[in-house]
């Protein structure tokens, strides 16, 4: 069998919640657990043979970093990996739809389509031996509780087939706790479903003389064909589309405090999968990632759930916990860092405390997210999360910077506690 | 000299400390704050020792049985049945204070006040004037909170009083410390009375009453934040009399009195303003500025803690930060990297979870 995986990256209009973490670097590219976010999803694809290429659509441009990262990525698994750019926003149905000689290229018996959003342990293989003849669309879904289903794609699944009979992308009220988990294994029958339907939106949007609109819009209005909104809801029921129920550990990263929470249940597969990844010494408590060129004080204490990057310095006694802490930071001497993600070339002075509220999963159900999806509050009031300091932002020595979110280049002067600081 | 010292009753404002210990025994820079005034009145040669007390007096008096023999004075106890007020104690420690064919001026003093006690010089000013009797008062910022006295600059007459004034008056208020002729008592009752009230106006209307200001340093140190305060002026005036007392070092900042049974660790930042008591082990990395470390207590490394009060024997972890008049109590233990702003925390207590807000844990 041959397959294909596209793996859709976004752009920069998208993934705005990921700010100010993602105002420099695309949020596909943003590192947890040591590795990009999307190195997890190509390390996935590259692992199962079947597949003999892995593209990557997105709207950024194809920069420096993202450049080297796909080079990088094709050394390390030897697969061809591709990015494809998008030059108009064309939607998660339209981007296939676009780029399908290239997807079809190769005869290929069908492909994965993966959100760089959606991670778990992707279950690929067996993607591939539940999928049927007579199942030309497979979505995987996961539980989630009722009160988070409202944010995501619902689908009402038949259990004794486990076709998807009913599909609502983000509904106003309840409608199942199964939910689309941003991994799909299509045909390429697809293709004549999306262009259908881009067919009959364009005749429908013809019989409109669009008055006010200029021609621009209205391209773009057609062009844009979401897969969520507009794709699925139409197949749903038609006895295409049939759902694979996954019962692990799933999670959406939206948010840098859904970063953490992954950061630290990669770091915790590590444990299985890549062991030398680990750091164990003295100074490390649980799972901690510490890139080889940092150097961190022997009384330092670091982790659990810590990743720390390449040339960060870390002082005398200084606490690093549950953290994500990017390239090239400085933490000075006896600072201690809780729940937070520090950016890029940050400086931390002396005692300086900068902390973050953890945001915990639910036990009774393991699927939960771990984002709030409000960063506000009914009075105005920011809630509590996970503090995040932007690129190359300067903590002066003994104050707390508390559930906060810096933006980057600041240099501070005094603590704050609940805000954002532009 | 006899002198009286109102001691009253549970402290509550300086809680949690004086839920263990009655306050005039609360450890004011590494000395029960009643030892201060003590001493002080000793040096201007009172004898006699008064105190008015109804709270946990018996174990003022195990305390302060030794000190009195070191000092060779009398320690006498006047027991309170029932709250009397501010002036009401006098009435009730006549017996005490009237002792003696040619009875003299007495001192009178609020245990809470805390200052260079320049008693000498209150002799002699009240001597001097020949009234009835001569009041202390101190120059404050916030006047408001006080009772203010309004009085003639060149004599020192006082004319009158306002308690808590609405508009600005004068920023010159009662400081608690007095010397009074025993004729003072023939206007006191044995009951609940006030005397910033009930007799106070009468001495000044018939212009009894005299008053001197305090020239060094005054704070009542009731409530944490304010002791606090008062910790820095008495740190400030201990280096003008006796700096030898402050401790110097590579890791010292500013004003700091260190007990010399405290061992303190490496790369550590202390002061300034800091007061620590006997037994108190400070691991590496801490830094500490305007506190109070209790005897016994131990702070554990790269914590950071700022304005707060230690109580005896606690335990405060690695990482913590504790801030803004964080009082513990005796014998709590704070766990590694907690964060405690504005905290009073009960004696015994675990803490285990921070605390951003302020909030009195129990």
């Amino acid at each position: 069998m041959k397959l294909k995986a596209v793996i859709l990256v976004g752009g920069p209009e998208k993934g705005t919640r990921f700010r100010p973490l993602s105002l420099h670097l695309p949020k596909p590219l943003f590192p947890i657990a040591g590795f990009p976010l999307i190195h997890h999803h190509i390390e996935a694809c590259c692992k199962v043979e079947e597949i003999c290429e892995v593209l990557l659509i997105g709207s950024f441009q194809a920069n420096d970093a993202l450049k080297r990262f796909i080079s990088r990525e094709k050394k390390l698994f030897q697969k061809p990996i591709n990015y494809l750019q998008e030059y108009s926003m064309l939607g998660t149905a339209g981007c296939i739809y676009h780029f399908r000689d290239v997807i079809s290229n190769g005869q290929p018996d069908a492909f994965f389509l993966m959100h760089s959003d959606a991670y778990c342990d992707f279950p690929l293989k067996e993607l591939i031996d539940f999928k049927e003849k007579f199942m030309p669309y497979l979505m995987m879904t996961v539980k989630l509780p009722k009160d988070q289903t409202l944010h995501y794609g619902c689908a009402g699944i038949n259990n004794a087939t486990n076709e998807i009979v009913h599909y609502r992308d983000k509904p106003a009220s309840f409608v199942s706790r199964d939910i689309n988990a941003g991994v799909f294994l299509l045909d390429f029958s697809i293709f004549e479903t999306i262009g259908a339907h881009f067919q009959s939106k364009l005749t429908r949007n013809m019989s409109f003389s669009g008055l006010e609109e200029d021609s621009m819009d209205k391209m773009n209005r057609h062009n844009r064909i979401s897969f969520e909104s507009e794709v699925l809801p139409k197949l749903a029921g038609t006895g295409k589309l049939f759902a694979y129920r996954i019962n692990r550990f799933w999670l959406s990263i939206k948010s840098a405090g859904s970063a953490l929470y992954a950061n630290r249940a990669i770091l915790d597969s590590y444990r299985l999968k890549h062991p030398e990844l680990l750091t164990e010494q003295d100074n490390c408590r649980g799972n901690v990632y510490i890139h080889p060129t940092a150097e961190v004080d022997p009384t330092a204490l670091i982790g659990p759930n810590v990743t720390v990057a390449a040339g960060v310095i870390i002082g005398q006694g200084v606490r690093v916990r549950n953290s994500i802490i990017l390239d090239a930071v400085e933490l000075k001497n006896h600072s201690c860092i809780l729940n937070s993600i520090i950016g890029w070339h940050c400086v931390v002075g002396e005692w300086a405390r900068v902390e973050g509220t953890p945001t915990e999963l639910n036990p009774d159900a393991p699927n939960a997210t771990t984002d709030s999806f409000y960063l506000f509050d009914k009075h105005g009031k920011l809630l509590p999360s996970t503090t995040i300091l932007g690129r190359d932002v300067r903590v002066p020595a003994e104050v707390v910077i508390r559930n906060s979110i810096v933006m980057p280049h600041k240099e501070l002067h005094r603590g704050f506690q609940n805000q954002i600081i532009l | 000299m006899k002198a009286l010292i109102l001691v009253g009753g549970y402290g509550t404002r300086l809680r949690p400390l004086t839920l263990n210990v009655p306050k005039p025994l609360v450890e004011f820079g590494n000395k029960p704050i009643m030892l201060h005034q003590i001493e002080a009145l000793v040096e201007a040669g009172v004898t006699t020792v008064i105190l008015a007390v109804s709270y946990m007096s018996n174990v003022l008096e195990e305390k302060l049985e030794q000190h009195a023999k070191r000092l060779g004075i009398q320690i006498l106890y006047s027991h309170e049945e029932e709250p009397l007020g501010t002036a009401g104690p006098l009435a009730l420690a006549k017996k005490y204070l009237l002792v003696g064919d040619n009875p003299e001026p007495f001192f009178v003093l609020n245990s809470d006040v805390i200052s260079d006690y320049p008693f000498s010089r209150l002799l002699e000013f009240h001597r001097g004037h020949g009234k009835e009797g001569t009041i202390c008062v101190a120059k404050v910022e916030e006047p408001s909170k006080y009772g203010v006295v309004v009085y003639d600059q060149e004599n020192g007459q006082i004319q009158r009083f306002v308690e808590k004034p609405q508009e600005f008056i004068s920023n010159k208020i009662n400081a608690g410390m007095y010397i009074f002729n025993p004729s003072v008592l023939n206007r006191i009752e044995p009951r609940p009375m006030s005397i910033e009230k009930e007799v106070f106006p009468f001495m000044a209307n018939a212009g009894e009453l005299f008053c001197m200001e305090l020239e060094d340093f005054w704070m009542d140190i009731g409530q944490p934040k304010d002791f606090l305060r008062g910790m820095c002026m008495y740190l400030t005036s201990l280096r003008k009399r006796s700096p030898e007392a402050l401790h110097k070092g590579s890791n010292i900042v500013g004003n700091v009195l260190i007990d010399e049974s405290v061992k303190i660790g490496e790369n550590c930042k202390i002061g300034p303003n800091v007061v620590l008591g006997p037994g108190v082990v400070i691991a590496d990395g801490v830094r500490i500025k305007r506190c109070t470390v209790m005897r016994d207590a131990k702070i554990k490394s790269h914590s950071w803690l700022e304005s707060c009060i230690i109580g005896w024997e606690s335990r405060v972890g690695q990482w913590a930060r504790l801030e803004n008049v964080t009082v513990l109590g005796q014998d709590v233990n704070v766990q590694d990297e907690i964060y405690l702003n504005g905290v009073r925390i009960l004696p015994h207590k675990s803490i285990s979870a921070s605390v951003p807000e302020p909030q009195i844990i129990m």
